[in-house]
């Protein structure tokens, strides 16, 4: 699999949710996405950027346009040094939540998405990667 | 700061939500709306989000909570315009705003407004005291 292109944005504050949901919009838009498609990676990018922002303490996205034989995709990475998860399996449940949320972050953008893989222990923050491929 | 305009027709408030709203600005709109109906007495809002591109579990919980609020305060809401890539979105995320009702578009939305607070003539010449 290759990385045609990337880039990172700082995702620190709420206006920051904004500017991630319409950065993955234009690439999303950039190489090709149906409507549909879009919505559903650009909804799991504000969901997992405010996670980040409210859980993570900040920290940033990075965007990949991946190529894997003929499939083209877009792949997400949220990366913050929070205070990480302690229970991963929990915290993927429907309604869980340790704030003041729906409890739909994690486990409905994994919903939205191809693939999805999370990563995180206490102290060590959390890394969150999704793909969505067209 | 910016704020999203509540419009006043008769005793309905109008909602057209035109940008890509962060989290405060939901949040403002939400208790702008609630402090409008209690000021105006207004007996229906129709939020409009036919221009917007995403309804995430931020936003769809502002819908839904503005909607209870707002039947609390002895208003009818009626969300209208939510585009259908958004509509397969949000259930897919876990969010299907039961207890808010929709409309396709203003008109059918005004129609169910009218209709629920048991009316036939139009809103902005109606006054009950």
């Amino acid at each position: 699999m290759t990385i045609t292109k990337s880039d990172v944005i700082a995702i620190r504050s709420e206006h920051d949710i904004v500017l991630a949901r319409q950065n993955v919009r234009r690439v999303a838009q950039d190489i090709g996405f149906g409507i549909v498609d879009q919505t559903k990676i650009v909804t799991a990018a504000s969901e997992l950027a405010r996670n980040t922002v409210v859980y993570g303490q900040g920290g940033e996205m990075r965007w990949e346009v991946v190529e894997d034989g003929a499939k083209r995709g877009l792949r997400l990475h949220f990366v913050d040094q929070g205070p990480g998860i302690a229970d991963l399996s929990r915290a993927m449940t429907d309604g869980w939540t340790s704030g003041k949320g729906l409890g739909l972050g994690l486990s409905g953008s994994k919903r939205l998405v191809n693939e999805f893989e999370i990563d995180s222990a206490p102290g060590r923050g959390t890394r969150v990667t999704i793909t969505r491929w067209k | 700061m910016d704020r999203i305009p509540i419009l006043r027709m008769g005793d309905f408030l109008l909602v057209t939500i035109q940008v890509d709203m962060h989290d405060r600005l939901a949040r403002t709109l939400q208790d702008d709306l609630t402090e409008k109906i209690e000021r105006t007495g207004a007996k229906g809002v129709l939020i409009d989000i036919s221009a917007l591109e995403l309804v995430d579990s931020y936003i769809g919980r502002m819908i839904a909570n503005t909607s209870a609020m707002a039947r609390i305060l002895d208003a009818q809401t009626v969300v209208v315009g939510m585009r259908p890539a958004v509509a397969i979105t949000l259930v897919e995320l876990g969010l299907s705003l039961s207890g808010v009702d929709t409309a396709l578009t203003v008109e059918r939305g005004m129609q169910r407004l009218r209709t629920r607070l048991g009316r036939t003539d139009s809103a902005d010449d109606h006054h009950q005291e």
